[in-house]
């Protein structure tokens, strides 16, 4: 079995409100030091996989069909068996 | 054909919304509309009684809402389940002229899907946009007006003059259309000269504007497209919510009679789809 952790990051220059509107709120709280935040979504996915190539194929796979838009997302992909 | 014949499916899964008002859009205008779930295509849980052909339909319309929770992103799991079990279905039917609306969410699974704005190819493989965040990082819910830019290719708004604004209500978090970076100047250029955009956002007095009148910083202030044989069609706002005049914020003054903005565009579709088929 593997473990597959994706985290689908914004491409740099994409906006990022969410991370925007994040640091604001930190700011406001008093966490002066912030000087950015950027948001990303992080997947753990298993898999019943027979080899790592064979996950990193499945995973790469995935991420366009599914977990990543082209246009704005870059896909990390980090696969351990487990 | 009749506008009587005309077959429209009001398509749902979980977390639309809007159904209910699309559905009566299309029936006031005398059309045929079913509300049908995505299992009835897919022939999952349901009898037999109960499934359904996309071949059978002449218009697809995709409504608004929250589809699955808008989890992984705005629309996507709709479209994955779509391209999965749908997806040769999806292609006849565009490629037969028959007509598909996306409205709010709908608008994002048609994008994802890669059916709009489908510049070469009426479904590709890989999203060529993206709705996504607000500039604001807010809900945006409240009337904005939209300027019909389309000459004439989009089969949606065959019965809106050009240059004529219409309020539609936006309620939305992940509206802002975007091309990929290094094909943003191509994408607006193809956009043009296809005739693919069709609604802007404007202020009142018909001017581009941006925040608040574009709600979610759509570059351009674009607010719905359709592809380049315009009968696939996206857009943000929800026309289907001012079929009526009381159903516009100033009705009492602007519209002492007559119907809602919104309705031009059901319209327009089943007069292009009676007059094609």
């Amino acid at each position: 079995m593997f473990e597959a952790e994706v985290r689908v990051e914004l491409k740099k220059g994409v906006a990022d409100p969410e991370g925007k509107n994040t640091k604001k709120a930190l700011d406001l709280l008093g966490f002066d030091k912030v000087t950015e935040v950027k948001t990303s979504k992080f997947f753990t996915i298993t898999l019943d996989a027979s080899s790592e190539a064979e996950a990193k194929a499945m995973m790469d796979d995935m991420c366009v069909k599914l977990l990543a838009n082209p246009v704005i997302h870059i896909p990390l992909i980090n696969i351990k068996e487990v | 054909m009749n506008i009587e014949d005309i077959k429209v499916c009001v398509l749902r899964i979980e977390g639309t919304n809007c159904e209910q008002e699309s559905f009566q859009a299309f029936k006031r205008l005398g059309a045929q509309p079913e509300i049908v779930h995505l299992k009835q295509f897919l022939g999952q849980d349901v009898t037999d009684d109960e499934k359904r052909s996309l071949a059978d339909y002449h218009i697809l319309m995709i409504p608004g809402g929250f589809s699955s929770g808008d989890y992984v992103r705005a629309g996507a799991i709709w479209a994955a389940r779509m391209k999965a079990g749908l997806k040769d279905d999806l292609k006849a039917f565009v490629n037969e002229g028959k007509a598909v609306l996306g409205i709010c969410n709908g608008f994002q699974v048609l994008v994802e899907l890669g059916l709009l704005p489908g510049f070469d190819e009426i479904m590709a493989d890989v999203p060529q946009a993206v709705l996504t965040t607000n500039d604001s990082s807010r809900f945006e819910c409240r009337p904005t007006l939209l300027k019909h830019e389309n000459k004439g290719n989009c089969m949606f708004t065959s019965k809106i003059p050009e240059g004529d604004v219409l309020m539609c209500p936006s309620a939305h978090a992940e509206g802002k259309l975007i091309f990929p970076s290094a094909e943003v100047d191509i994408a607006y250029k193809k956009l043009a000269e296809k005739d693919m955009l069709v609604f802007s956002y404007v202020d009142p007095d018909g001017s581009y504007a941006g925040y608040p009148w574009n709600p979610n910083g759509s570059e351009k202030n674009v607010a719905g497209i359709c592809n380049p044989r315009g009968n696939v069609f996206g857009m943000m706002p929800h026309p289907e919510r001012v079929m009526d005049r009381e159903m516009h914020p100033d009705w009492t003054r602007a519209f002492p009679t007559g119907l809602g903005d919104g309705m031009a565009i059901f319209e327009s579709v089943l007069d292009e789809i009676s007059k094609r088929f």
